[in-house]
């Protein structure tokens, strides 16, 4: 694996590739010339020349960058889990081109000036970062941010993530507030009380364990309410992680009723049960929690079916003191981003196409916060993955660029690889 | 298992000899003591505890005196403990009499290197404090790594570090018989 | 040659049968150790031992040093609040400052479950869970398994009830694990807030009358309502409490039947269970302490005279 500027040495040949492009509808074999970082060519049989790489993409698809609208990324305040420019690292290595990062920072991101600070720094950096704003200022959730000013900065949602709005009243006002902007509110759906200091599911794994379980209700419940109140005033929801077969009711009801609402999964909430956690691996332990095996085959419908509209990592690294301490005092999160698309698309490979699959990567989570990436055209700045669908992996502890290796797929093996991913000049080759 | 292992067995003493040799060691046993009433036997578990249970019938039978018996289970004792854990089955000692002033006669089936009667002795002290102990064997085969001798024999057999004596008992093993084994 | 198949005492969920009917005979051979007038054997001579505890606990606490001063182990007591774990230490930075000074067993009462599981990972000698949170507390099951065996001479088709907090409590879970696996039938009353959902698939039956258990019953073990749960709305009050679970004098004299009592302890007298009741002779507590100190015995001779530890 080598990671080196595209300006250095210059050119690149794809040859042999499938391309898929779902913004401009494109789904073919063709070569695909990149000069200087721009894409030169695109047509069948671009002869070979001196000083260009060649990579033979046969049996690979090249299609865009991926989106995740759901990372973390620490930077400011809690810089030894992670920061922006080892963000950036791990997700160009999982083959995202562009990041929504979640504001729970310190300071949490609740200013046009902080909005401002995260868009400067990752000017140099190898992907596009697209900060989410504060709903309510200092994530306090007592009175409306500055959403207006940040989203002028540049920011693409607003989110109190990392805690739940309690306020009815707030999540009222935050929907309505944003219509204006045409942004999506986002909230981390938990009642607080259901949750009941719930550590894990609750269920036979919970009563086995003898750790206090949080219910699938208190997802369910905080849903019911977010969308009932998008439903009488209007506005642009987005429900994050969605985790339980009883919130995919509740949110099936909404949408056939016309409520504005996305949803997304994460590739763990996808592949993995409460299981997972029975030798108390903290690694695993998560919020909201990793479900039953009902809820794991209920996300996978929904998926199938579109109820859910895209996958968003959750990516949330924890250094080793944070995750290695008993399980109550363990910190919640899992690190996503590089085994985000081999996860899933094992997962997903005999249920979906792959193109399909990387619709839930690109083209979906664009569409929910408004954004369009550089498509694969003459003339554009490169930004663009080559995937291998059926090579079989491992995650490896060595290989994760992230600053934290808080993650039970590792030492997993995974199907599906983003072999090469071409961003803002950058070319990350895991040939 | 063990058998399979024997290369070779003779029989030292068949039932008729070791019935004779117990009742020797109990006419012994009493002629030893001035006090009668001050005798206790203690049997090491397991087959001490039955060679013990036949010289009390023994004295019951020639003096018409009953003799207090315990036994011993000396696993919790043992120097050996953390590199021969023995026997699975640990069981609980039995001493049903006040130790304290009492005359012991420690019972084993074979005397080897002393460290079963060592361990004994030192039990027998969380019981109280006798006030002499005594020790009876059915054979002694020699071998001994503590300075512990026996101050009743049933039949001395020297023997090699290859061979081993096998007491057989019929409450335990069917039939009384003593085998030397070599390995 | 190894007597039991455990290599540690983590909780009754995952242990076998056979282990479980070793470590209550072996504890009955201890039992008459202690009532030797020296209750001390050298089986664990030249043994270190570390009592690791990280949550109040005087009568466990007691109970397994006793058992290590008398099988002459070397005894090291380590406390910690709760709190100053909470505060940053983990517990492997804890545990390997424990482990430098080379222990041969660590036992631990941690207020966090799987902490003791987690322990495993960190050092290689025997662990013995003295209580992790509300998940199990194996020693105090196995002591109330004894006491069972003592009275009725058999565990396998008894019927014992168990009474109390069922949700918080790791007293309850460990019986109910190791009850099922001896083969005895195990009935659970509480309030129905304070039963964990789904307890059934444990394999036990539940009513939330008390006295249909003292009915059905050979015996029952009476859980300690911990007042701490109190005033978090979780129990009214405690004469509420009494009125409905209470193993009152009264509601025992309308029954009129043999039935055990058993109580982990400390007693809150007059709560869960009356003065006169405790004191009967059909309760059988005393039983259990002194059952507690053999079968911790029983435990440690068994994991540390392990010759794969040597
Ligand atoms: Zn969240």
């Amino acid at each position: 694996m080598s990671k080196r500027t595209l300006n250095s040495k210059g050119n690149i040949l794809l040859k042999n590739g499938r391309i898929y492009d779902p913004f401009l509808l494109i789904n073919e074999k063709s070569d695909l010339l990149i000069s200087d970082g721009f894409i030169e060519e695109i047509k069948k049989d671009i002869k070979i020349k001196k000083d260009f790489d060649v990579i033979d993409c046969e049996g690979k698809i090249i299609t865009n960058g991926f989106v995740d609208i759901h990372a973390h990324f620490r930077e400011p305040g809690f810089e030894f889990k992670e920061t922006l420019e080892t963000g950036s690292t791990a997700a160009i290595h999982g083959g995202y081109t562009r990041v929504c990062t979640m504001p729970n920072t310190n300071p949490v991101i609740d200013t046009p000036e902080l909005v401002k600070f995260i868009i400067d720094s990752s000017i140099d950096l190898p992907i596009y970062i697209h900060p989410i704003g504060a709903i309510t200022k200092g994530q306090k959730g007592l009175e409306l941010a500055e959403i207006g000013q940040m989203i002028q900065a540049g920011a693409v949602a607003i989110s109190d993530d990392g805690l739940p709005l309690t306020n009815s009243q707030l999540m009222r006002y935050a929907l309505e507030y944003s219509k204006k902007f045409g942004i999506p509110v986002i909230n981390h759906a938990e009642d607080c009380c259901l949750v009941n200091q719930g550590t894990m599911h609750e269920g036979d794994v919970s009563l086995n364990l003898g750790l206090v379980g949080n219910p699938d209700i208190s997802e369910s419940t905080m849903i019911y309410r977010d969308l009932a109140i998008a439903d009488y005033v209007g506005g642009s929801l987005h429900i994050p992680h969605v985790s339980s077969s009883k919130s995919l009711d509740v949110i099936k009801f909404f949408k056939e009723k016309g409520v504005n609402v996305s949803v997304e999964v994460t590739p763990h909430h996808l592949a993995l049960t409460d299981k997972a956690l029975q030798s108390y691996d903290t690694n695993a332990k998560v919020a909201p929690p990793i479900r039953s095996d009902i809820d794991r085959e209920s996300i996978q419908n929904a998926v199938c079916s579109g109820l859910i509209n895209c996958i968003a990592t959750d990516h949330a690294p924890h250094s080793i003191v944070d995750k290695e301490r008993d399980f109550n005092n363990a910190s919640c999160g899992m690190i996503g981003l590089e085994s985000a698309f081999g996860v899933t698309n094992k997962v997903l490979k005999d249920k979906k196409t792959v193109e399909s699959i990387i619709d839930l990567f690109t083209i979906n989570p664009c569409k929910i916060i408004n954004i369009e990436p550089n498509l694969i055209m003459e003339k554009k700045l490169a930004e663009l993955n080559i995937i291998d669908p059926n090579i079989k992996w491992e995650f490896k502890p060595s290989s994760i660029k992230s600053k934290s290796s808080n993650s039970p797929f590792v030492g997993e093996k995974l199907i599906g690889k983003v072999m090469m991913t071409i961003n803002k000049g950058f070319c990350i080759n895991n040939f | 298992m063990e058998i399979n292992l024997h290369k070779n067995k003779s029989i030292l003493l068949n039932k008729e000899q070791i019935s004779n040799l117990i009742l020797r060691l109990s006419h012994e046993i009493i002629e030893s003591q001035k006090n009668i009433d001050s005798i206790a036997v203690v049997g090491i578990r397991t087959r001490g505890e039955i060679i013990a249970k036949r010289i009390i019938q023994n004295i019951y039978e020639n003096y018409k005196k009953k003799i207090d018996l315990g036994i011993l289970d000396v696993t919790f004792y043992r120097d050996d403990f953390s590199e021969n854990l023995g026997s699975p089955k640990v069981g609980p000692s039995d001493i049903p009499f006040n130790v304290n002033n009492k005359n012991i006669i420690l019972i084993d089936d074979v005397l080897y290197t002393g460290r079963t009667v060592r361990a004994a002795m030192d039990e027998l002290f969380a019981f109280g404090r006798p006030d002499s102990i005594k020790l009876g064997v059915l054979v002694d085969r020699g071998h001994r790594e503590l300075p512990i001798r026996a101050d009743f024999i049933g039949k001395n057999f020297p023997t090699s570090d290859n061979e081993h004596v096998h007491v057989l008992v019929s409450e335990i093993d069917g039939e009384d018989k003593v085998n030397l084994v070599k390995y | 040659m190894k007597k039991i198949e455990s290599k540690h005492l983590l909780g009754l969920e995952k242990i076998s049968k056979k282990d479980i009917e070793t470590i209550i005979d072996v504890g009955f051979t201890f039992r008459e150790v202690l009532e030797r007038p020296i209750k001390k054997v050298p089986v664990l001579n030249g043994k270190n031992i570390v009592n690791l505890f990280f949550e109040n606990s005087t009568r466990t606490k007691i109970s397994f040093e006793l058992a290590e001063k008398r099988l002459s182990a070397d005894v090291t007591n380590f406390s910690a609040s709760s709190s100053s774990v909470q505060k940053g230490e983990t517990l492997k930075d804890t545990i390997q400052n424990i482990h430098v000074m080379k222990m041969d067993c660590v036992v631990m009462r941690h207020p966090v479950p799987g902490s003791c599981l987690q322990l495993t990972n960190y050092v290689d000698v025997p662990i013995v869970n003295a209580g992790d949170g509300t998940h199990e507390h194996p020693t105090q099951a196995l002591l109330d398994m004894m006491s069972i065996k003592e009275r009725f001479g058999k565990i396998e088709g008894l019927n014992i009830g168990i009474v109390g907090d069922i949700l918080h409590s790791r007293v309850a879970l460990s019986n109910i694990y190791g009850l099922i696996k001896m083969g005895a039938n195990v009935k659970v009353c509480a309030p129905p807030h304070l039963l964990q959902r789904g307890i059934e698939k444990l394999g036990v039956s539940v009513c939330y009358d008390v006295d249909d258990l003292i009915d059905w019953a050979d015996a029952i073990n009476v859980l300690r309502i911990q007042r701490e749960r109190m005033g978090i709305g979780l129990i009214p009050s405690t004469r509420e409490y009494r009125t409905f679970f209470g193993i009152t004098n009264e509601r025992l004299a309308r029954h009129k039947k043999e039935l055990v009592i058993m109580h982990p302890g400390p007693i809150n007298r007059g709560v869960e269970i009356d003065s006169e009741v405790a004191d009967s002779d059909q309760a059988i507590i005393l039983d259990q302490v002194l059952n507690g100190v053999a079968v911790r015995m029983s435990v440690l001779y068994l994991l540390l005279g392990s010759k794969d530890f040597e």
